[in-house]
């Protein structure tokens, strides 16, 4: 890497960034670097940090020694008993569960809203059908976790006052109970997750769309190029950096759900995923030594996009 | 031009019909649960729980059946017989009930059988004929709309009746005053609004104040690792949470921080800080260098510079931190449940311990959520174009 030369004006002395930086360096040791080195360590000590984790281990069962928080935070929702029971066992558990967010939500997210971003963009309201689609961003998880709650509420035999069930029920089909029914349960709430998510994906990748050059595609529709062909040949290429940008921040975002699930089934019904696991094993359970070692195992799923979000700083450093 | 649309134009709007027609379903697909729940909040809690939300702007329960029974001869507003003047409480008033309503239709009048040649109506039908009798007649009229769930979630009124009700009758339940008090009661979402004002706003000052300081810095100044401390920075934007409430909140403990607004100012601040620097720094950078060239020349300090030259042109870029911080830290759930939780709650806390503990019913839980959005909703809406520009510019902070 090139060494970038210092303009001559930033000269200030040796003392005044230091002291423009202080505060914001204060507290971000404090509450960000410290708490992470802390947390590495009390995942491998016991429930209250007071031993080591492999003082936990019991006998006769598979310890991992000073480890043993991980093996708990690995395997406890996994069952070894046949190469088949661990694989169903694994698309329940929370990993399971966050693969599935990780594949639908980005999906969804990027699918509608690169759609809605091109389709928007060719009638005349469209700063009103962005803005409604954006909405959703300025709710809370929680707000948005009461609208689709009820949504998908799961009334009596007579009554449904959930819209869903509504139409089912309407359609002469059997209502669905959305919410307590594994498998369909966690496809409910990745919805509630794209009703957010996808206003944020949109905006971006229709401010890329604004940017490709009206030449290309004019050159493109003068050859003969169908719009179809315009967009997955000459759009899509070149907005591939964003969309890339895109599915990492929603992979990491995803990573890091938690509201949703908490508010709206409290990871039961086969729901769980990391994050709220996490929360439960530290605030409900009060197991601080598990706990940790689930955000241990969530910060080294997420180190992966650190390094993608260091390497795109760099070299638009290198661009600039 | 004038009169006739060309042909062309002709073709391009009925070409543009499929496009229409998708934008329009995914944005009414994207509004209709939000319209819901706003519906809803207006709604009696009888209502609420009997008929869907979309049925709101349908004619009231045993209107059809009147009209297919009883209109005939009462006529349409049920006036037309001056001797049985459906609209008279005194008379409905004997019919209360079906059983009643079914006995009377039996009997002859004047010789002749009271229905004449139309059949006797079911008795689910002369239930809900009744029912539509008490609401013309005035005697119980339940309205379509209120705004007593609003009323009751602000005060926390958790009782059978309304908050209004039991106020005017005199037997309120204990902890309520029936005075301006009660818009401060723990239990209420009018106390929660004020605290999550008292958490958001310093929470979102804080980290914009030191993000400007540290963002000038790393655009303007030179120093040993500038490029290597901002690389780390833009790592940290994506740390987890999660990662730090554990080791945070046994620090709070020993410093007796936990429970109190200043310990969640100063976690937000920590939170927020790695992208509101990024942000303000690329912002600042993006500024003409001549500007600082000639302040400099002129012999302004650093200080100068800062205060009367960055502050003034950051402007833009703190008008979009400013939002994304509001409206981070007043949509958080996480910080304030293991910060704050019961003793100082936040409206996003009440609603989820709503949503939780069974108990709150609909009417309560929807007037409540719609409180806590409209104030994101109000900032959103009115500052739209900040915060696309915020996004647009870092895109990372989730």
């Amino acid at each position: 890497m090139a060494k970038r030369t210092v303009p001559q004006i930033m000269r200030q002395g040796r003392l005044a960034p230091w002291l423009y930086l202080a505060p914001a360096l204060v507290v971000m040791t404090f509450f960000i670097v410290y708490p992470m080195v802390n947390t590495i360590y009390l995942s491998f000590l016991n429930k209250n940090g007071t031993a080591p984790a492999s003082a936990t281990c019991v006998e006769s069962r598979p310890c991992w020694g000073i480890f043993e928080n991980y093996h708990y935070a690995l395997t406890a929702e996994l069952n070894f008993d046949s190469v088949r029971t661990a694989w169903n066992s694994f698309w329940v558990s929370s990993y399971g569960n966050n693969v599935k967010w990780i594949i639908l939500m980005v999906t969804g997210t990027v699918v509608i809203g690169l759609a809605f971003a091109v389709l928007a963009d060719r009638v005349k309201y469209e700063a009103l059908a962005k803005s409604i689609i954006f909405m959703p961003m300025a709710i809370s998880f929680v707000g948005a976790g009461v609208i689709w709650k009820f949504v998908y509420d799961y009334g009596t035999q007579n009554v449904q006052i959930g819209l869903l069930n509504a139409i089912i029920t309407a359609l002469g089909g059997k209502p669905v109970a959305w919410l307590s029914t594994p498998q369909i349960n966690t496809i409910a709430l990745i919805v509630v997750g794209v009703w957010m998510w996808t206003g944020f994906s949109m905006t971006i990748l229709s401010a890329a769309l604004k940017a490709v050059p009206t030449e290309i595609i004019e050159a493109a529709r003068v050859d003969g190029a169908s719009e179809w062909k315009v967009f997955a040949s000459i759009m899509v290429p070149i907005i591939l950096p964003t969309i890339t940008v895109v599915v990492t921040t929603m992979v990491i975002n995803v990573l890091k759900l938690f509201d949703i699930v908490y508010v709206m089934t409290g990871g039961n019904f086969g729901t769980e995923v990391i994050a709220n696991r996490m929360y439960t094993e530290m605030y409900k359970n009060f197991n601080v030594g598990r706990g940790t070692a689930v955000a241990v195992v969530l910060i080294i799923a997420i180190i992966p996009f650190i390094y993608f979000n260091i390497q795109r700083f760099l070299e638009q450093e290198e661009i600039r | 031009m004038n009169g006739l649309p060309s042909r062309d134009r002709i073709n391009a709007f009925f070409g543009k019909i499929p496009t229409h027609f998708a934008v329009i379903s995914l944005v009414l697909i994207w509004i209709i649960p939000t319209v819901g729940l706003l519906v809803t909040s207006f709604r009696p809690v009888q209502e609420v729980n009997r008929t869907g939300w979309w049925t709101v702007f349908s004619p009231p329960r045993g209107a059809e059946d009147y009209d297919q029974f009883c209109a005939s001869c009462h006529g349409a507003d049920g006036k037309e017989i001056p001797t049985a003047d459906l609209t008279d409480p005194g008379l409905v008033e004997q019919f209360p009930r079906s059983l009643q309503m079914l006995a009377m239709l039996r009997q002859d009048i004047d010789g002749k059988p009271h229905m004449g040649d139309i059949p006797l109506p079911s008795a689910q039908q002369a239930a809900d004929i009744s029912s539509y009798l008490q609401r013309i007649s005035g005697i119980e009229a339940p309205p379509r709309f209120t705004i007593n769930n609003y009323v009751d979630a602000l005060v926390g009124y958790r009782g059978t009746n309304t908050y209004l009700k039991d106020c005017a009758s005199g037997n309120q339940p204990v902890d309520i005053n029936c005075n301006i008090s009660d818009l401060l009661n723990p239990r209420g979402m009018g106390r929660a609004f004020v605290n999550s004002l008292i958490v958001t706003v310093p929470a979102s000052i804080l980290p914009i104040l030191f993000a400007a300081f540290a963002g000038y810095a790393f655009a303007w100044l030179d120093f040993k690792g500038r490029y290597w401390l901002f690389a780390i920075l833009v790592g940290l934007q994506v740390v987890p949470l999660q990662m730090t409430l554990v080791p945070i909140s046994r620090l709070y403990a020993q410093m007796g921080l936990n429970g109190t607004f200043l310990g969640v100012w100063l976690f937000h601040t920590g939170f927020g800080l790695p992208y509101a620097i990024y942000l303000m720094r690329n912002f600042l950078g993006s500024l003409p260098r001549d500007l600082f060239e000639s302040a400099y020349l002129d012999g302004a300090s650093h200080w100068t510079a800062f205060y009367k030259l960055v502050i003034p042109l950051a402007m833009p870029a703190i008008a979009s931190l400013g939002i994304f911080q509001f409206l981070w830290v007043w949509n958080d759930l996480l910080v304030a449940l293991v910060f704050l939780g019961g003793t100082r709650p936040v409206m996003t806390y009440q609603i989820s311990n709503m949503v939780t503990s069974l108990g709150a019913g609909w009417q309560l839980l929807t007037a409540s959520a719609f409180l806590s959005m409209l104030l994101p909703m109000v900032v959103f809406f009115s500052l739209q174009r900040y915060f696309v520009r915020g996004m647009l510019a870092g895109a990372v902070k989730g």
